[in-house]
């Protein structure tokens, strides 16, 4: 048999049928629900008088929409109307189907990207889908996991596969250890500034290396979160013991010779010594300094320690273009250090950043300090409602209160913002999340990525500054 | 089922920005729908009006950003989109692909598409010709230049003719064979009805644990 990659290895699992057009009729194990991108899919299954294929394949739980305060009445304590029903509806819709929810006043509520692996409902060798682009987050775990939209929500509803053409095998190789103060979010986007959010396009990525094996599961998920920055609708890491303890005792994870079962083949999930990639990268874990982000596209990011570019820098007249929109966008000036630029609002969480370990970061960057008082607002959202409970547990709550950061319930909050939580025109942000478009975070609010840790350094400083550098 | 697309004559717009992503094709606020329809008039919403695009907003008292392509009136009812690379990046939303046809897009040409938008729009019906960058740029040229200029697409020839300029496009078979005879997806796939539970039936056996929460759900 030819040698073949991780992805590969999934994709063969699950073929149902090879078309005479060329396209596979690929079987998906697990489908992901949440409320902006799955009503329109329900209503065309009940329109066409279909039901689901197989219900114990899907998992919903509301995140885009719901507030993250005064989470105490449920659904009922949802002000704004219109995203009342979206939740409504969703509930409505899980019911009607017989589809397990963790509802709104669930304590394992959270972003659908927290809560699959939180549940172990994320299992290594699976194809994972849901109506959301980040899915690749789920690649982490050796499946094969990537966005799709509301037709292919109803498509998956309906018949438990998706129509797909098989993409290309990219390789990233990070060797190395990443330096003191940096984490996987700063790999990333040290990844997506060397290759483009359009490097990856048509490709699944296979993230490999010293520097990537050491990164715990979290990290690794926070990796394969940004796949789709780069491109890519896919981005997965190989099984090794890191991926095996974290899944074990997961509550919807095998036990006893089931799992010893299961171990033994996701103990294969490991692309094949000579297994061929149509493209490879290599980047030195060594090289990468905490990373800001100072444009409009999350390619145009830079060193905590470098200025922001100039149109001259690029020789792309496309890219010359980006930079100058992107300048005037975000009221910026070419030469100026990106470590001076100040922030007005902070916002650790998102499927990115949502997770223990962030917060965790965060929380050590902020013992002892206090916002500064330049700063409207800093807020801590966990990702889900036993991310929340751990951090409690731990204290974490405490030292985000005394910082003076605001603790809310979980949900996605302002990441985009369709809740209240969000950017006022003309405003910036420190923000963990993945996406810094125009508007993102409100309209004509101004986004600047970073980690957890560099977030709560740029509160704590009132603009940005190298985490390793704070008094 | 889709719309079937044979060929489309129109005039077209050039939108002269790279990586447009779907967050300015159809912004968050009108993602709370339970509708596939009502998104036209919040297409490129942030670039549109100079105001903030409030969901239920009455497009008529918006006010107009007349310094945006698709508001110069030579551009009026245009249902040709000429863009840059990367186009429709971004997040998976497909209320852009329906925002783009309610508007009166049959087609957007340019050099490169994100992936999920891809696909997405084929579901829709939403033909994306991928072109050569210097054919682009010929483009962007030419209905800069001349006003009301109108292109010719002819899906089963795999033509783009217009005034001085022709293009011959690539288009997979299966896609091209989806759009022009509008085929339903769910239809086409259940077809496969038998294949699908012979699969499952055996993958149960290999890889029980994907099943476990099969007696789960009420
Ligand atoms: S946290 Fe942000 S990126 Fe992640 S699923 Fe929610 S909205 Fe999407």
């Amino acid at each position: 048999m030819a040698t073949r990659t991780v992805y590969d290895k999934i994709w063969d699992a699950h073929v149902v049928a090879e078309r005479d057009d060329g396209m596979t009729i690929l079987y998906v194990d697990r489908h992901l629900l949440h409320e902006v991108t799955s009503p329109q899919a329900f209503e065309g299954l009940a329109q066409a008088g279909r039901s689901p294929w197989r219900r114990g394949a899907n998992l919903a739980t509301p995140d885009h929409n719901v507030p993250t305060t005064n989470r105490s009445r449920g659904v009922e304590g949802i002000e704004d109307a219109v995203a009342k029903e979206q939740v409504v509806v969703l509930d409505d819709n899980c019911k009607r189907y017989g589809i397990e929810q963790f509802e709104m006043t669930d304590r394992r509520q959270g972003i659908v990207h927290v809560i699959g692996p939180e549940q172990g409902a994320t299992l290594p060798g699976m194809t994972i889908v849901c109506g959301d682009s980040h899915t690749s987050t789920h690649g982490a775990f050796a499946a094969l996991a990537h966005g799709i939209g509301t037709s292919e929500v109803e498509l998956v509803l309906a018949t438990q596969c998706l129509v797909q053409r098989k993409s290309r095998n990219m390789r990233i190789i990070v060797e190395g250890h990443l330096p003191f103060g940096t984490s996987a979010k700063d790999m990333i986007l040290a990844i997506i500034r060397a290759i483009g959010t359009a490097g990856a396009t048509g490709h699944a990525i296979e993230y490999a290396g010293s520097a990537v094996r050491a990164l715990s599961m979290e990290a690794r998920m926070t990796l394969c979160n940004m796949s789709i920055e780069a491109g890519a609708r896919a981005g997965l890491v190989a099984v090794d013991d890191t991926t095996l303890n974290y899944v074990h005792g997961r509550p919807f994870a095998p036990t006893g010779a089931m799992w010893d079962r299961a171990e033994d083949y996701w103990r294969t999930l490991v692309s094949d010594a000579d297994a061929d990639f149509d493209t490879e990268l290599e980047l030195d874990a060594a090289g990468i300094v905490p990373q800001v982000t100072w444009g409009t596209s999350p390619e145009l990011v830079l060193g905590i320690d470098e200025n922001v570019p100039a149109p001259d820098d690029f020789e792309d007249p496309a890219k010359r273009e980006l930079c100058e929109r992107a300048l005037t966008y975000m009221d910026l000036e070419a030469g100026r250090p990106i470590a001076s630029v100040p922030v007005d609002r902070v916002f650790i969480g998102s499927c990115t950043n949502g997770r223990i370990e962030d917060l965790r970061a965060a929380a050590a960057v902020l013992d002892g300090r206090h916002v500064a008082n330049s700063v409207t607002q800093a807020m801590a959202v966990p990702g889900s409602g036993l991310v929340k409970a751990q951090a409690e547990a731990e204290g974490l709550d405490e030292i985000f209160r005394s910082a003076g950061f605001e603790w809310r319930d979980p949900g996605c909050s302002m990441c985009l913002a369709m809740n209240d939580d969000r950017l006022y025109p003309g405003e910036r942000s420190a923000a963990t999340s993945n996406r810094n478009f125009e508007g993102r975070q409100g309209h004509l609010g101004r986004t600047h990525l970073v980690s957890p840790a560099m977030a709560a350094a740029a509160a704590v400083a009132g603009h940005f500054t190298d985490v390793r550098d704070l008094p | 089922m889709i719309e079937a697309f044979e060929h489309h004559e129109g005039t077209v717009a050039p939108l002269d920005r790279a990586n447009v992503d779907t967050d300015q094709i159809i912004p968050k606020q009108f993602l709370k729908s339970i509708r596939r329809t009502g998104f036209g008039d919040n297409l490129f919403d942030a670039w549109r009006y100079l105001d903030e695009g409030v969901i239920g907003k009455n497009a008529n008292e918006r006010r107009i950003n007349h310094d945006f392509v698709l508001n110069e009136p030579r551009y009026a009812g245009s249902s040709i989109l000429l863009a840059r690379g990367n186009f429709g990046c971004g997040s998976s939303r497909e209320h852009a692909v329906w925002a783009l046809q309610e508007y009166g897009f049959r087609c957007v040409i340019a050099p490169s598409f994100a992936d999920i938008f891809f696909s997405n729009s084929l579901k829709n019906g939403l033909l994306l010709i991928v072109l050569e960058k210097n054919l682009v740029d010929e483009l962007f040229g030419i209905v800069q230049l001349e006003e009301g200029y109108s292109l010719r697409v002819d899906l089963a020839g795999q033509t783009l003719r217009g005034p001085g300029f022709a293009a011959d496009f690539e288009i997979e078979p299966e896609r091209k064979r989806l759009l022009m005879q509008g085929l339903d997806d769910i239809g086409a796939t259940l077809a496969h009805a038998d294949a699908i539970r012979d699969f499952e039936s055996r993958h149960r056996q290999r890889m029980p644990w994907v099943f476990s929460r099969d007696g789960n759900a009420s």
